[in-house]
């Protein structure tokens, strides 16, 4: 690898009272990378992305940002590292309307200064949400409700953007202009880990790629290497 | 006749206004913080002191008291939320309603030792005096306590809808854990909640020094009429402490005409359990979810 990870996940080890969510994953991503990680539903995909964000506590393990040891710092601490997330079910403001589900986006000391240009960002970026901008967010379509996710999540200028599950309920046209929105982010630099069930799709646009199981990390490599692995093709693929 | 139901009326829409102010404090707590103040009417209570003392030691106007009792609360929530609330925010049920019940005990026992047990009458010159609106006669004391009341609805609306703190507030509200992957200060959020919804009752209860004797045995009384209130009206709904406010301010006052004054309260409950079994969420209540 050219340079430092930006994020090093060392040993992480998640519980919820009893049952083991992950059990002493590593992962790294580096700078400018996208990442996907695959895995099937309870595979831990979710608990991976909210211990970084800082929303469950790991019971053990290390998660270095730029080298500093992260775990167990409050969210919003981590946030103004410059760590978003498009969480799993948007997590919304449903009662909040469109454009204050951006401004609040937008509150984090690092991009609080350059809010109002960023909201202009947003609206040239998905006009839908511009026509809806007073529209309370709860009473938007479930494609309108993603864009609004990611909008909030650019909101907070971040290096890190982490996806989960984006493509989840929306049309293969919206999952298609989803993965063009990730593409674009990523080619604008923004460090991305892409959580998808959709494995194809992700491993092909993914620089590298985590294959989970059960918690374990069982395969990684590149995104194209994935794709053609004997067993990602046969348990996810099902060729 | 008509004269006298008049009267009633606008007292009880007065009362209401004081009422709906005691409910609102409770009613942002609970919707921010999810937990039920059970020492909100020992709140009041020390409001009430403030305004007593106030009077009767500085001959400070009633306003002024209201203002001060309110920043006094402020800071005493906020400190409260911050030391105490706070790790119970997470436990059961009951045991944040027996930590609430001792909280409670507490400030009522600090106010027993300050002023003993013997009620404190108003020294305010405004506790007699009336002024007439066409056929109503309006008493000032209250008068005064809606007017401020009504000040502090608007101002705290004002505050959570254009404020940028206030839009937190809302947004912790609606959504805990989408605040948390935001990034929002939850722990700030919180304290100032508490720190508001303190200020309500305590501002609330210094305005109604001229109308009610100081005395530490209200707190039960207040607490339970605020439940009451934002029962009615709809567990952490904005308009529903109004609304519930209001009805209860009117329950009370024609109560006491149409029956008597000591059936006030025992009308607010019968109307409590008539909502519960009619429309269990209270007039503006959320689905439970
Ligand atoms: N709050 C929780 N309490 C108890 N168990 C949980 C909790 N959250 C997750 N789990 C358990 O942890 C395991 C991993 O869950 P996680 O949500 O991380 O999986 P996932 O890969 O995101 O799945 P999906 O694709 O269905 O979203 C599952 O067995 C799940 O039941
Ligand atoms: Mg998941």
């Amino acid at each position: 690898m050219p340079n430092e990870p930006l994020l090093t996940v060392q040993s992480l080890t998640v519980g919820y009272g009893g049952s083991t969510a992950l059990d002493s994953v590593s992962i790294s991503i580096y700078p400018e990378e996208l990442l996907s990680v695959v895995g099937a539903n309870g595979a831990g995909k979710t608990s991976l992305i909210r211990s970084i964000a800082g929303v469950v506590r790991p019971l053990d393990g290390e998660i270095r940002w730029r080298g500093v040891d992260i775990a167990g710092f409050p969210p919003w601490e981590i946030c103004e590292l410059g760590i978003a997330q498009v969480p799993e079910g948007r997590e919304l403001f449903r009662n909040l309307s469109v454009e204050e589900n951006l401004l609040i986006g937008g509150s984090l000391k690092r991009a609080r200064a350059r809010r109002s240009g960023n909201i202009q960002q947003v609206y040239g970026l998905f006009p839908r949400l511009l026509e809806r901008r007073l529209q309370a967010a709860g009473t938007l379509s479930g494609g309108e409700q993603q864009m609004l996710a990611i909008g909030r999540a650019i909101m907070a200028e971040p290096e890190l953007i982490m996806f989960d599950e984006p493509s989840i309920g929306l049309s293969p046209s919206l999952t298609r202009a989803m993965f063009d929105i990730v593409k674009m982010l990523h080619a604008k630099k923004t460090t991305i880990l892409l959580v998808e069930q959709n494995v194809a799709d992700s491993l092909s646009i993914g620089d590298r790629g985590y294959v989970l199981e059960n918690g374990h990390v069982v395969l990684e490599g590149t995104g194209a290497a994935l794709l053609t692995n004997k067993e990602v093709r046969r348990a996810y693929l099902g060729l | 006749m008509l004269t006298l139901w008049g009267n009633v009326l606008a007292s009880g829409i007065l009362m209401g206004l004081v009422y709906g102010i005691i409910a609102l404090g409770l009613t942002i707590i609970f919707g921010v913080i999810r937990i039920v103040n059970f020492a909100h009417g020992a709140m009041v209570v020390f409001g009430l002191y403030v305004g007593y003392c106030a009077g009767a030691w500085w001959g400070i106007p009633t306003i002024v008291a209201a203002v001060g009792a309110g920043a006094l609360l402020f800071v005493f929530g906020y400190g409260l939320e911050t030391l105490v609330v706070k790790r119970f925010v997470t436990r059961p049920h009951h045991i944040q309603f027996i930590l609430f019940i001792g909280i409670s005990l507490v400030l009522s026992g600090a106010q027993l030792i300050a002023f003993g047990p013997d009620p404190r009458p108003s020294v305010s010159h405004l506790s007699f005096e009336t002024i007439a609106v066409g056929p109503i006669r309006l008493d000032l004391a209250r008068l005064q306590a809606a007017t401020v009341a009504a000040v502090m609805i608007l101002a705290l609306a004002g505050f959570l809808k254009y404020s940028t703190f206030g839009r937190f507030i809302r947004a912790a509200a609606d959504n805990r854990l989408g605040g948390l992957m935001v990034g929002l200060p939850i722990p700030k959020i919180y304290a100032t909640t508490f720190g508001i919804g303190a200020a309500c009752a305590g501002g609330a209860g210094a305005l109604i020094s001229p109308l009610f004797d100081a005395q530490p045995f209200l707190a039960v009384d207040f607490t339970l009429l605020a439940f009451v209130t934002v029962i009615v009206g709809g567990l952490g709904s904005f308009v529903g402490a109004l609304v519930g406010g209001l009805t209860i301010g009117l329950t009370e006052a024609f109560a006491a005409l149409l029956f008597a004054p000591s059936l006030k309260s025992a009308l607010s409950y019968g109307l409590l359990m008539i909502v519960l079994i009619v429309r269990p969420r209270g007039f503006f209540g959320a689905k439970e979810t």
